[in-house]
């Protein structure tokens, strides 16, 4: 139902330890009145998917700086809609080379933050998914 | 012209001005937020005493610098952190980057061989060759190393968990080079506070990470005495976006935890302080950063003659390794980093830094190509060679602000270590959450103020214009990290499988123990056990730590 608090995972898959931009997108997301959990650092793509389904949320945001992204975002993608949550908002950000994002967005990813981003930016792009999410059911 | 003071100054000639015409904005800010002043005048250093501020190069306090000739003698080692794809591949960027003038090498891991995993485990999943150099065995040492013979250059690696396995590789190679471990020059990264802190790659819980870490501080004592046991870290704390007083107290504040750990191992401060070493970020404000780097190691030298009681001077000095601010680099208009580099390199030199590093334009895309680094590496030898900057000590000593923000950054350090002692030192502080807290706090806060318009980052938030993509960007072939695992199954079906069982063993009882595991680490090295097989004995005896969660 549109109106209600938008329910955010932030999640850091693989194994870096770059969490400066988690955070403060966590908290920002925080501050524009949203809940947010953030997951910490080191999850698998499994261990995100389950947070998602435990925690019920409407939106995962994905922050990766490794280059491991090819191979990690496919399996949460995939793992969500196994848990029969295909419905979820996936955004990502972190260093993403342009010419990863064409694959990345068409499996499903709508979302790819890099550098230099504004927390509003973010902050619009989801209320505005989640808003023609809701619209749409 | 006796007597005139600031404050009359303000008074009579400012004021007026800037009644009619405002200064252009309400506040310059330092990293902290604090502003700026207009103006420093003697009359910001009442009391200021030379000899007990700065004193001469090459003695205490060392405020001027740790060398009696600095940069006369001898430059700053020009060091590229550097390493990707494979052991191969790095090995010739290594040798392309000691052709064209570098000076040491800096060893880049993968993140798999940072938190001790195999290349071949799950976990390693896209991860291997991806941020440095996959090192799995010895023979990936062999072959990092090849035809760089290791009693003719110092070799600094980025390893922290796992920094004993990788010591012992490093002297395992030198042995079978004919090296004697005595004369090698280098720094193992070593530094687990931090990685608590800010930098993530952990394996184990602090306790026995504090034990590995005055193993090695034993071992080196003897055998390789050159050797910089640990290099206690700043930078990672300043990328998570601390301010530059946060920088220098969260760093010395766990430099007294690892001098504390090893006296009350049992050894004598004047018998491993002298090889500590330290590693600073260099951020954007150039003043501030030079006063940093001169309130850092007044600081340093205070807190081990003082607090310690340390009496060789060799003790008191902070020498350190710089790295240029990662976190400053942007996307936009990529060729700007250049000229951010370059003026963060000249603060390091102007801080007197004993080693450097200096970004490349296209790191907020990848890790450098070959023509990013090479003029990474240029923007060093021209500060060196061509701006005289390097050619003065401590160009910038007297100058009021310079003085004046290097007590303040001096000052404020030292509340946050009393804060820190208050809560039971740095690795309690760490456990309740204090540093991270803090760092949050002004990361949260450089973010708003750059959202907000407060802080300038041009080509970001002002002066956007259209920029060209950027080419030749480092792309890490999927190929390589087949190969790697190829060569791991190689090392593993050749090598004497009960040698190999007997050092983990023999791993296994010193860990749980008190006698050194520094040498069971190098029997295990020079038997082809795989990091991983270590790290997964030691993950037995240890435990393994949980992030320590602060958001």
């Amino acid at each position: 139902m549109a109106g209600d608090t938008i329910r955010v995972l932030v999640a850091k898959p693989g194994l870096d330890g770059h969490d400066r931009g988690a955070k403060v997108v966590a908290r920002a997301l925080r501050d524009a009145g949203m809940e947010v959990i953030y997951t910490g650092i080191r999850q698998t793509p499994e261990m995100i998917v389950e947070t998602a389904l435990q925690e019920d949320v409407d939106v995962v945001g994905l922050s990766i700086l490794s280059g491991a992204h090819l191979e990690l975002f496919p399996p949460i993608i995939e793992g969500l809609k196994q848990k029969g949550l295909g419905d979820v908002i996936v955004v990502a950000g972190g260093i993403i080379p342009e010419e990863d994002r064409p694959a990345l967005k068409q499996m499903g990813i709508e979302g790819i933050f890099g550098p230099g981003t504004s927390t509003s930016d973010i902050i619009e792009f989801i209320k505005k998914a989640y808003a023609e999410r809701q619209g749409r059911t | 012209m006796p007597g005139k003071s600031k404050k009359e100054w303000q008074e009579k000639t400012l004021k007026p001005i800037l009644e009619k015409r405002p200064e252009r904005q309400d506040n310059f800010p330092l990293s902290s937020g604090e502003g700026v002043e207009i103006l420093y005048t003697p009359d910001d250093l009442p009391q200021f005493d030379y000899q007990e501020a700065l004193g001469y190069p090459g003695e205490y306090p060392f405020t001027r610098g740790i060398q009696p000739t600095m940069y006369r003698g001898r430059l700053w080692t020009m060091r590229q952190y550097s390493g990707f794809a494979s052991a191969e591949e790095s090995n010739r960027r290594y040798r392309y980057l000691l052709e064209q003038g570098q000076t040491g090498l800096s060893v880049a891991f993968d993140l798999p061989t940072q938190i001790g995993y195999d290349s071949d485990h799950p976990l390693a999943t896209g991860e291997i060759g991806k941020v440095g150099v996959p090192i799995d065995s010895l023979e990936d040492v062999e072959t990092l190393f090849s035809q760089i013979p290791l009693d003719k250059v110092s070799t600094s690696m980025t390893i922290n968990a796992t920094a004993p396995v990788l010591l012992a590789m490093y002297i395992a190679l030198a042995k079978k080079q004919g090296v004697d471990p005595s004369v090698l020059e280098g720094t193992i990264q070593n530094d687990l506070l931090k990685e608590y802190i800010a930098r993530g790659t952990y394996i184990f819980p602090p306790r026995p990470s504090m034990r590995l870490i005055t193993d090695i501080f034993k071992y080196c004592k003897d055998t390789v005495p050159r050797w910089n046991t640990i290099s206690i870290s700043g930078y990672h704390i300043r990328e998570a976006g601390s301010t530059a007083a946060q920088e220098v107290a969260f760093t010395l504040a766990n430099g007294i935890a690892y001098v504390q750990a090893a006296i009350d191992a049992g050894l004598n401060v004047d018998d491993f302080a002298g090889r500590l070493s330290f590693f600073f970020n260099s951020h954007n404000n150039l003043l501030e950063e030079v006063a940093k780097f001169r309130a850092a190691r007044r600081l340093w030298a205070r807190i081990m003659r003082e607090r310690f009681q340390a009496k060789d001077p060799r003790s008191w000095m902070l020498r350190f390794h710089t790295q240029t601010a990662g976190c400053t680099l942007t996307a936009q208009q990529p060729l700007n980093n250049i000229v951010r580099t370059t003026i963060q390199a000249l603060a390091a030199v102007l801080g007197g830094t004993q080693s450097l590093h200096t970004n490349s334009y296209d790191e907020a895309y990848a890790p450098p190509c070959e023509q990013a680094v090479t003029a990474a590496l240029r923007t060093q030898q021209i500060i060196a060679y061509e701006s005289g900057a390097a050619d003065s000590i401590d160009p910038l000593g007297g100058s009021y602000l310079v003085e004046k923000l290097t007590n303040n950054l001096e000052d404020e350090a030292l509340a946050y270590i009393e804060k820190i002692d208050s809560l039971g030192g740095a690795l309690s502080a760490i456990e309740q959450g204090f540093q991270q807290r803090e760092i949050q706090e002004s990361s949260y806060r450089y973010q708003k103020d750059i959202e907000t318009g407060r802080r300038t980052v041009v080509g970001v938030n002002r002066f956007i214009s259209p920029f060209p993509k950027i080419e030749g960007l480092l792309r890490v072939n999927p190929e390589e990290a087949r190969k790697q695992l190829q060569r791991l199954s190689r090392v593993r079906e050749s090598r004497n499988q009960s040698r190999v069982d007997a050092a983990l063993r023999g791993l296994a009882d010193a860990a749980r123990g008190d006698g050194n595991t520094m040498p069971w680490f190098l029997e295990c090295a020079e038997a082809y056990a795989t990091l991983g097989e270590m790290c997964d004995v030691l993950r037995g005896v240890f435990g393994t730590q949980r992030e320590l969660l602060v958001v």
